[in-house]
């Protein structure tokens, strides 16, 4: 008998979480399913008749977007934009994390301490007054001061995540390279950063998948010529409707490079998203 | 926690000779992170502070005036009052759903693919979630799938109705009746009863309908004809008599009704006759307001009153994977022998759940709450996408808000007393924070 019970518990079960699966995949297909068919089709019926026509399937839609320039120097932007922006964040937290966990200096722990306040600041508090600084001392509008906006706002939980990983070094390897008359500089380049690789790629990838996707801080900060992808898009969205043609295809080129990256490197991207739990 | 960063310092004199200049050195390694910070996130606080008790135009002293309209302002109110609406189910519904799929995944062996689907959102931007949930909600069922959806199951159960728009033309027998048509006279056995409209669109006529014919008298009983008494490019010809090139209303119900009671019925046929029995006799025909019903259309997600649930169902999409993986972590921690010591004492699948694991995974449902808390309390990106502009100022968030006063209504420093706003409600979190980082390094 409570075999049985468990036999239908089971199907109810698998039932249940096919169900959710499909709630969580057909959003995504019907990004897709809509970015391979001409507006014409779309115009005329929902992206699923695709499943009984697959000659409605054309990659007329990319072809077009990829020939647009304003859409292809926003991908080039965003590209300008992350890379330097999670190699900054990279190397001055992992400077900033190695000298809390092995420098000796007044007030140490009371400096961390207020690194770690600062992680759950929005980044919306600091919008106005830096778009009102940058202004001044000529940033606005370049990609240059969007990076130092997302290496800012970067910086605490990369010297929270690193620092407490450096901590777990054991000392005597320090201690040794030290001896050996190693200066702290080269002590950090030659022991610390390749033990803390694991951290670091953790790091990377969290702050990489962070700045490609944003758009809000690129929405103040940039102006036509240095939007990313993201900015390049949302001006499409207010004329939704007659241009999903622009919109489907954009919104999954944009989802490429990160999707790859969640795939490629999920082991340290959910690492990363465990300890910023507390971001 | 690290021991070695925090212990007690190594006997002194020693490690001093070996690093003489680690101060200098340790000025070097800090500066470019602390100057950042000073300068991109500890100054735009001071300035927000100050910016927030100064007028629009910066120039005169404004006291708590942008404080108060926050508490005053329709739109930041509407902001506020879906704030805290997303404050509330957001988080709650995330972690909950993450709490069922850590559960169940573990009794399916796909369980990691699973996992993987429900975590990919993550990895997205809010601008494509929003772009892939404004697809999603489309008002017309034809294109988005979630009307799609609901209008198949809504028509599975209800009966659409095929003649929208059908209604008396001139000098018609049919006056308006309770949402449908009613003869001004009554019929009685052996009449022939004519009952035309005009109005359904030719696309939108029964596909089986066919030509109109005039119904034949029989003796015992009511017969009739209801049809189309118009024919695009030749007009109504005959009025109020079927021509050749006129159709039948296929399917269109026919009720006999006396003393406001329905004493017979019938449907007509695909040449639009109808026939009913001699119980009719007396009674006046009716069309009833069923057969003019306009198609059911679906649910309008992105209008006013339906929107900002509607967002955070795409909010719950993109974070529930992330309340799972974490909770699926926790979950990993309980000791199976705690489970099947409760399950062997008889405890029921449910009971094992309700009592043990979640009470054991209480410090994580804590935690992942309060993080997907301040996550929402920054919502702006899926707002600012999936609201079309009609309904933004119903999906108003505080952060939306800020975002419009400080850059397109020239409001900078309102805008500054929302984000001061803003930074109280993170504060307490704040504090959380360095308490337990402080409990950490004690230990």
């Amino acid at each position: 008998m409570s075999w049985v019970l468990e036999k239908i518990n089971g199907g109810l079960v698998r039932v249940f979480l096919i169900v959710v699966a499909l709630f969580w995949l057909v959003p995504t297909i019907g990004l897709l399913a809509s970015s391979l068919r001409s507006p014409e089709d779309m115009s005329a019926s929902g992206w699923w008749h695709v499943f009984a026509k697959p000659s409605q399937l054309t990659f007329d839609s990319y072809q077009k977007l990829l020939e647009n320039s304003d859409i292809t120097n926003s991908l080039w932007n965003t590209v300008l934009i992350t890379v330097p922006a999670t190699v900054l964040v990279v190397v001055i937290g992992a400077l900033a994390g190695y000298a809390f966990a092995w420098l000796e200096f007044p007030g140490r722990d009371w400096w961390f301490l207020t690194v770690v306040s600062l992680l759950v600041v929005p980044v919306q508090v600091a919008l106005i007054p830096i778009a009102e600084l940058f202004g001044r001392i000529g940033l606005f509008g370049t990609i240059f001061g969007v990076v130092l906006f997302h290496v800012g706002f970067g910086l605490p939980f990369a010297v929270f995540l690193l620092r407490n990983f450096f901590a777990e070094i054991p000392r005597e390897l320090l201690e040794a390279a030290r001896l050996d008359g190693a200066g702290e500089l080269r002590v950090f380049t030659r022991v610390v950063m390749p033990l803390g690789g694991p951290a670091i790629a953790s790091l990377g990838i969290f702050q990489f998948l962070w700045v490609w996707n944003d758009m809000l801080v690129a929405l103040v900060f940039t102006k036509s010529g240095t939007q990313p992808i993201t900015v390049a898009l949302q001006t499409q969205v207010r004329q939704f409707g007659n241009n999903v043609d622009v919109l489907a295809p954009g919104a999954f080129i944009s989802m490429v490079i990160p999707l790859a990256v969640f795939f490629a490197f999920q082991r340290q991207f959910v690492s990363g998203v465990m300890a910023g739990a507390v971001k | 926690m690290a021991a070695p960063a925090t212990s007690a310092p190594a006997p002194p004199g020693h490690r001093r000779s070996v690093t003489g200049t680690r101060r200098t050195v340790a000025v070097l390694f800090l500066l470019p992170a602390l100057v950042l910070l000073g300068a991109l996130v500890v100054y735009p606080i001071g300035y927000s502070l100050i910016r927030s008790f100064y007028n629009a135009n910066g120039d005169g002293f404004a006291g708590f005036d942008n404080y108060k309209a926050i508490f005053t302002d329709d739109g930041i109110r509407t902001a506020l009052k879906n704030n805290v609406i997303w404050v509330v189910f957001a988080p709650t519904v995330s972690t909950a759903l993450g709490l069922i799929f850590a559960v169940l995944t573990e009794r399916v062996r796909w369980g990691t693919a699973f996992k993987l689907v429900v975590f990919m959102p993550m990895a997205i931007s809010m601008l494509a979630a929003g772009i892939i949930f404004r697809l999603v909600y489309d008002q017309d069922p034809d294109k988005g799938v979630a009307n799609a959806v609901w209008v198949g199951i809504h028509d599975t159960f209800a009966q659409s109705s095929a003649f929208p728009n059908a209604h008396p033309g001139r000098e018609s027998p049919l006056k308006p009746d309770q949402g449908g048509f009613i003869t001004s006279t009554t019929v009685h056995t052996g009449q022939t009863v004519t009952l035309p409209l005009v109005g359904v669109a030719p696309d939108q006529m029964p596909g089986g309908a066919k030509r109109a014919v005039a119904a034949k008298p029989d003796p015992g009983k009511i017969t009739g004809t209801t049809w189309q008494d118009f024919t695009r490019g030749k007009g109504v010809g005959t009025l109020g008599a079927p021509d050749p090139s006129e159709l039948g209303y296929d399917g269109m119900r026919v009720e006999a009704v006396r003393n406001g009671k329905v004493v017979a019925s019938a449907k007509a046929a695909a040449n639009g006759t109808f026939t009913l029995p001699a119980s009719a006799d007396g009674a006046r025909l009716r069309l009833p307001a069923s057969n003019f019903k306009q198609p059911y259309n679906g649910v309008d997600w992105l209008g006013p009153s339906l929107v900002t649930p509607a967002v955070i169902g795409s909010y719950v999409w993109m974070w529930a994977g992330f309340a799972m993986v974490l909770i699926a972590a926790g979950l990993a921690g309980v000791p199976r022998e705690l489970l099947e010591a409760a399950r062997v004492d008889g405890a029921t699948e449910w009971q094992v759940f309700r009592k043990v694991t979640v009470p054991l995974l209480a410090p994580v449902l804590a935690v992942v709450t309060v993080t997907l808390m301040i996550n929402v309390l920054k919502v702006f990106d899926l707002v600012y996408i999936i609201a079309p502009g009609s309904s933004q100022d119903d999906a108003n968030v505080l952060a939306l808000e800020l975002y419009r006063k400080g850059f397109s209504e020239g409001q900078p420093g309102i805008a500054s007393a929302i984000a001061v706003f803003l930074l109280l409600l993170v504060i307490p979190v704040m504090w959380f924070n360095v308490r337990r980082l402080r409990r950490e390094e004690r230990r």
